[in-house]
């Protein structure tokens, strides 16, 4: 009888594990084929293996590539800033956040706000840095104060109930907090104003050719993430923080306030969002209640990918996402001849996710956890 | 009774008819204990005796039902544990439970983590190091890499860094190899014999009594036995029940 058990078990774990070898080598498969099919149309665009499935593909001038990659990087930076919140309340509380779409799509809201005040009376044309100052530390308060506030009305009720109930209340106050947003600024997209044309205007960097605008994403995520890896590593408050997230209990036998380091963690989060909601507003421009769904779980998925718990890893996931999801279509569906591979920036995103978890599902940077530690 | 108790010290820690609950199953029962200055105290006990208990209301972990938690003639039992530990009373926990994937002197800082005079919390830190040479050629590295002997000096070290009156030891020995446990009792009477206080809860009670002055035996939660150790390990029932002599 045990036998016979043990027998099926045996044949279904190779079932499962059989259907994950396949894809596994379906996807290493696409993915080799596709950048082989790439670089012969590149460097050999005679060679019958270019022509194979596509044979209108033009590949990419060594400029267009440029541009993909810092698009992708831009958008990538910002993947990480939200990351970072998912990370981090992830390190110290247990569970998955997914609210924090909406503490970021709260930063870009408040932004828009105050930028189209700017604009009317005249202060975007004539001081916009100071504006973008005013406007980055509005978003930040205003994103700072509804992460702490959804711990305290949310979460901390929840404290010592089982992960998966903050995880679903998590969902509900994304719900909330979408249609409270709708109900207050109604439904339609509102748009940043203008940016000055000095800022947006292409320029050469390293052979490279940015829009301002990118650049502008790029030098702000980076320094807050210095900004944050410099709080967590190396400051008394960090060292709390890092305590807390590995034994509470033992933190507060080391007189560490928890219930204040939970807090500054989703204060802190908030405020990375916050930021990430200002550039995603400077570069789009366009912004609506549902803004904070897909880049909040796309953050999510840079957050997976770089190893949940892990700050650098956070960032490395973004930027490694979006960068990803933006040069992937081109470089590896286009010359399969795969149509519409523009619209299938999201299916890349997500298809790393899942080479992540068929591969190294502690994340990139993740330590396996051990069955002592997640207890 | 001990000549400390009767020259009329205040005690540094105290349970007045303690009593605590889990829900509706109770604890504790009335216990009274005390600490005095300079002394080695062990609290022996089986298992679910409430030794941890013990431990955990000391440092406000566990809130008591009904008693009086009293720390140098104050009265605590609301005060946060953060409070405690600035008041002077710190532990080592059972399995050392160091912040693993911290560095060796970041775990040692994080113990006088309420404290706000640097230079002193150098000078212990120098008191560390010379206490345990291994752990200063170690401070950079990932405490979960160290060997169970070493998590133990660091655990002891990251206590000491509060600077408490009172030192609580949760199963000091556990979980170590047997060659260590010696030392590591002797490291204990060490620190002892240069003024700390230190409470132990033990499970080896034959080592933990040759060490301390004086012994409480706890039993389902009640208070049955407290005397000096000499009298504990010549007391008949106790080395009947804990010694291991049937």
């Amino acid at each position: 009888m045990t036998a016979t058990l043990n027998r099926q078990s045996a044949r279904r774990v190779s079932k499962v594990d059989r259907f994950l070898t396949f894809i596994r080598v379906f996807l290493v498969s696409l993915i080799v084929i596709g950048v082989v099919a790439f670089l012969a149309q590149q460097f050999a665009p005679d060679n019958p293996f270019a022509r194979w499935r596509n044979p209108d593909a033009m590949g990419l001038t060594a400029d267009q590539f440029k541009g993909l990659l810092v698009s992708g990087l831009s958008q990538g930076a910002m993947y990480g800033l939200i990351a970072l919140g998912y990370s981090m309340v992830y390190g110290v509380l247990g569970f998955i956040n997914f609210a924090h779409g909406e503490v970021f799509m709260a930063g870009a809201m408040t932004g828009f706000i105050a930028s189209e005040k700017f604009n009317a009376n005249g202060l975007w044309e004539s001081n916009f840095l100071l504006c973008l100052v005013l406007i980055i530390i509005m978003a930040v308060g205003i994103s700072t104060l509804m992460a702490v506030l959804m711990e305290r009305v949310a979460y901390r009720p929840l404290r010592n109930s089982p992960r998966l109930i903050p995880l679903i209340t998590s969902i509900g106050v994304s719900f909330f907090i979408q249609n409270a947003v709708m109900g207050l600024f109604g439904p339609a997209s509102k748009s940043y104003p203008r940016l000055p044309e000095w800022l947006s205007k292409q320029r050469s960097i390293l052979t490279f050719e940015i829009a301002g605008t990118k650049i502008l994403v790029l030098v702000v995520a980076s320094v807050s993430m210095a900004g944050l890896w410099y709080l967590v590593e190396r400051t008394r408050t960090g060292k709390a923080m890092r305590a807390v997230a590995e034994d509470k209990e033992i933190a507060a036998l080391m007189g560490i306030n928890v219930n204040r380091i939970i807090v500054t963690t989703f204060a802190v989060g908030g405020a990375m969002a916050g930021v990430a909601g200002i550039l995603w507003g400077l570069l789009f421009r366009g912004v609506t209640h549902m803004t904070g769904f897909l880049p909040g779980i796309k953050a999510f998925t840079a957050a997976v990918v770089g190893g949940i718990g892990n700050l650098g890893g956070a960032m490395a996931g973004g930027v490694a996402l979006g960068s990803a999801e933006s040069v992937a279509p081109l470089v590896i569906l286009e010359p399969l001849g795969v149509p519409g591979v523009s619209q299938l920036k999201d299916a890349a995103a997500f298809t790393v996710l899942v080479l992540v978890l068929l591969f190294k599902p502690s994340g990139l940077f993740g330590e396996r956890l051990s069955a002592e530690d997640r207890t | 009774m001990s000549a400390e108790q009767s020259a009329g010290q205040t005690a540094l820690l105290e349970f007045r008819k303690v009593n605590t609950h889990y829900g509706a199953v109770h604890i504790l029962k009335d216990v009274d204990l005390a600490i005095y200055p300079g002394e080695l105290v062990c609290l022996l006990g089986g298992n679910a005796s409430g030794k941890t208990t013990t431990l955990k209301t000391l440092l406000g972990m566990v809130i008591p039902t009904s008693g009086e938690v009293v720390f140098d003639g104050e009265v605590v039992n609301h005060q946060p544990t953060s409070y405690r530990v600035a008041n002077g009373v710190t532990m080592v926990p059972e399995n050392r439970r160091l912040f693993k994937r911290l560095s060796v002197k970041e775990n040692l800082v994080l113990g006088a983590y309420l404290r706000k005079d640097k230079d002193d919390i150098e000078a212990d830190l120098e008191y560390v190091y010379e206490l345990f040479p291994r752990v200063k050629e170690r401070l950079n590295q990932k405490s979960g890499t160290l060997s169970g002997g070493e998590q133990q000096m660091v655990a002891i070290g990251r206590a000491l860094m509060s600077r408490p009156k009172v030192l609580l030891m949760d199963e000091p020995s556990m979980g170590l190899a047997p060659a260590l446990v010696q030392q590591n009792f002797e490291l204990i009477q060490q620190i002892n014999d240069e003024g700390m206080a230190i409470f132990m809860v033990e499970q080896n009670a034959n080592m933990a009594l040759s060490i301390a002055d004086r012994g409480w035996v706890l039993q389902t939660g009640m208070v049955v036995l407290n005397d000096t150790a000499e009298a504990l390990l010549a007391n008949p029932e106790m080395r009947a029940a804990y010694l291991g002599e049937a």
